[in-house]
């Protein structure tokens, strides 16, 4: 499936390049942020059946990470005395985040835009909330702690980077086929033609609430997969793993790589979690070590890991502001973020009913 | 019973800090249908802003009440044009180029201008909750059983004259109805001469300055400030001006009061930690059964 966006023989060039990576790097350290930026990888194919193919706006996706991890730590952990095994209960965990994205999905689909966007952050806030006021049933603040890692055939995980980085590979190279074989599916297509134009592709028949359904619930369905490896891979669950950074942080790797771009997205993820977790970090020791060769003590207690969301909120405006449809632009995204309509505020897209847009009540009216 | 009245007194009080920044809030989403995440961090930024004009004028809760008086209104007003300023900044170089396309990418600026001031507020302060002087005595009246302190009152009173005072701008002033003109119908109020961009910057400007002071009052009523505040604060906000029927100021102060009391009653009967959980609750169920919200006229729909 991949030779239709890259040449095959590039992607299996990257993926031997992937699949050798911890055999040439030996800094446990490097292998681990390579893991790790493996699960937001996930994450943001996940995001991207969202944002990118549906034009849904969600910023609660963090929620579904949440609701994966902690089903996997219900089901393996001392906290419930159940060990049951990894490998059946990463897919059930997959599926039960595809469930709640389905009932969190339900109420909001008659939204659209901005308020969609409100609510599935509402929804972001609440269900950490939920699983932190609950520490009979969840451990509250503390998590969940000592969830059972992954056996493969009698080879244990443990706290190793490395297996996990290959399960992650070979998951999201599943799951990339698995994608983009949905985005050329009928239901895909249905999803692109939401995107594009709401009431046309009503009008051509396509049931909106249903394929707006299977979106999130598909895109929960990814973020089910990254909580359960993410939580094995770490041993420990809690709360304050899922607020609205890391909604935001995904956010921002599908919209730099490129909404609606498979490939995109997960290169988006890539870039920006090596750049949170090894550039940042190496970029203030090469300051620090700048300050104390030329004495000069200000450079020396820069942290630059602190700016990251200072960095982080600019990149995303000048990103919107200069190149709006990411860094590696799908070809059918660009008309719906790039092109203006020539005004200096959108005109209203006619809506069933009768409210034209200017009818917005004006401040002060009552 | 007591208990419930004196829970409405300081539902009062909480609400009306929120009802304040929930104005910026439905002002801007009236005039150009922008939800204006950063407006949250844009109140916080003005605690901060006090803070630092506070710190400089030395001010503390010895000094006589004169002296008080005069670092309250001189920080007060630093606080409100600083954010005034950096509102019409945010418009200009953020909102301003991008009006013309399509939802997300306003959208997703608002986020990122968002994220940058929360984080610029906490390299200038540090990570941690900042005390914030405490220059107004805080003596508690009796009123029957209840007792409300003179903060409260503060706030209480504060926060209504500025309600009043937009009222009066909006329905009365010129510029008021050149922005009712502009959300209404921008393009026939760019025919009748009106400066669509200036108005907008306007809107920005008054919208920021209440914040600003909302953010002030806030400092002074809690004692402490935090640069991760305006993040919940500005979403509760939020969900006060939908609940109110956004595009609508009388709308966003009624819902900033039902929001306030939501939360303290919450807090009695339920407990504090759920608060959240009630709001943003809230929030949800008025988006599906009542998307106009209280007050609201029926909203245009745009993708």
């Amino acid at each position: 499936m991949l030779h239709r966006i890259l040449p095959y023989r590039t992607s299996l060039a990257i993926l031997v390049l992937f699949l050798l990576y911890p055999l040439v790097d030996h800094n446990a350290g490097h292998v681990n942020a390579a893991a790790d930026a493996a699960v937001f990888a996930l994450l943001a194919l996940g995001l991207n059946i969202v944002v990118g193919f549906a034009g849904l706006l969600d910023l609660g996706y963090a929620a579904f990470f949440a609701i994966g991890s902690y089903a996997y730590a219900f089901a393996a952990s001392p906290f419930y005395g159940l060990h049951l095994p990894f490998w059946p209960m990463l897919l059930i965990a997959a599926i039960i985040a595809g469930v709640f994205g389905l009932l969190l999905g339900a109420p909001t689909l008659r939204l659209r835009g901005d308020y969609l966007a409100i609510v599935t952050l509402g929804f972001g806030e609440i269900v950490p909330t939920v699983f932190l006021n609950l520490p009979r049933y969840t451990g509250g603040t503390n998590g969940i702690v000592g969830i059972d890692q992954p056996v493969l055939l009698g080879y244990h995980f443990g706290f190793n980077p490395v297996p996990y980085f290959y399960t992650l590979l070979v998951i999201i190279v599943l799951s990339v086929i698995a994608i983009l074989r949905l985005r050329d599916s009928r239901l895909g297509r249905a999803w692109l033609a939401i995107r594009e134009d709401e009431i046309a592709a009503a009008s051509m028949g396509i049931n909106l609430t249903v394929t707006k359904l299977l979106a999130f619930s598909f895109g929960a369905f990814f973020s089910g997969f990254g909580g359960a490896l993410y939580v094995a891979k770490l041993g420990i669950v809690s709360p304050d793993q899922f607020n609205f950074t890391v909604s935001f942080t995904v956010l921002a790797m599908v919209v730099l790589g490129g909404m609606g771009n498979v490939l995109g997205v997960i290169a988006g993820a890539g870039i920006l979690y090596e750049f949170q977790s090894l550039f940042l970090a190496d970029l203030t020791q090469w300051t620090h070590a700048l300050g104390q060769a030329w004495s000069l003590p200000a450079l020396r207690v820069v942290d630059f890991v602190n700016f990251k969301f200072l960095l982080y909120g600019l990149g995303l405006v000048f990103l919107m502001l200069l190149r709006p449809a990411g860094i590696f632009p799908e070809r059918r995204i660009r008309a719906i973020v790039t092109e203006g309509r020539g005004e200096i505020i959108p005109e209203a897209a006619p809506v069933a009913g009768d409210s034209p847009a200017a009818d917005v009540s004006p401040p002060g009216e009552s | 019973m007591i208990l419930f009245a004196q829970q409405l007194v300081n539902g009062l009080s909480l609400g009306a800090i929120y009802a304040v920044i929930a104005l910026g809030y439905t002002m801007v989403y009236g005039i150009i249908e922008l939800i204006n995440f950063a407006h949250g961090d844009v109140y916080t930024a003005g605690s901060f802003v006090a803070l630092a004009a506070l710190t400089l004028l030395g001010a503390t809760g010895h000094m006589a009440a004169a002296g008080v008086a005069f670092a309250l209104i001189v920080a007060g007003l630093a606080a409100m044009l600083a954010m005034g300023a950096t509102g019409v900044v945010i418009e200009r170089f953020a909102y301003r180029p991008l009006r013309g396309r399509q939802r997300l990418a306003p959208l997703l600026t608002a986020i990122g201008v968002s994220f940058s001031l929360e984080n610029l507020l906490q390299l200038w302060m540090g990570p941690s909750p900042v005390p914030f002087p405490q220059l107004v005595p805080n003596p508690f009246f009796a009123l029957g059983p209840i007792s409300i302190g003179q903060m409260q009152l503060v706030v209480i009173f504060s926060s209504l004259v500025m309600m009043v005072a937009l009222h009066f701008f909006v329905q009365r002033t010129k510029l008021g109805k050149a922005m009712r003109a502009t959300a209404q119908d921008w393009m026939a109020a760019e025919i009748m001469g009106i400066d669509i961009n200036k108005t907008i910057a306007l809107t920005f400007f008054v919208g920021s300055v209440l914040a600003g002071a909302a953010g002030v009052i806030t400092g002074l009523y809690y004692g402490t400030i935090w640069f991760i505040n305006g993040f919940r604060a500005g979403l509760i906000a939020f969900t006060a001006a939908v609940l109110g029927g956004i595009g609508n100021t009388t709308g966003a102060a009624l819902g900033g009061f039902v929001i306030g009391f939501i939360e303290v009653m919450t807090a009695q009967y339920i407990g504090f930690q759920w608060a959240e959980v009630m709001i943003f609750s809230v929030l949800i169920l008025v988006l599906i059964f009542r998307p106009t919200g209280l007050l609201g006229q029926q909203l245009p729909e745009r993708t």
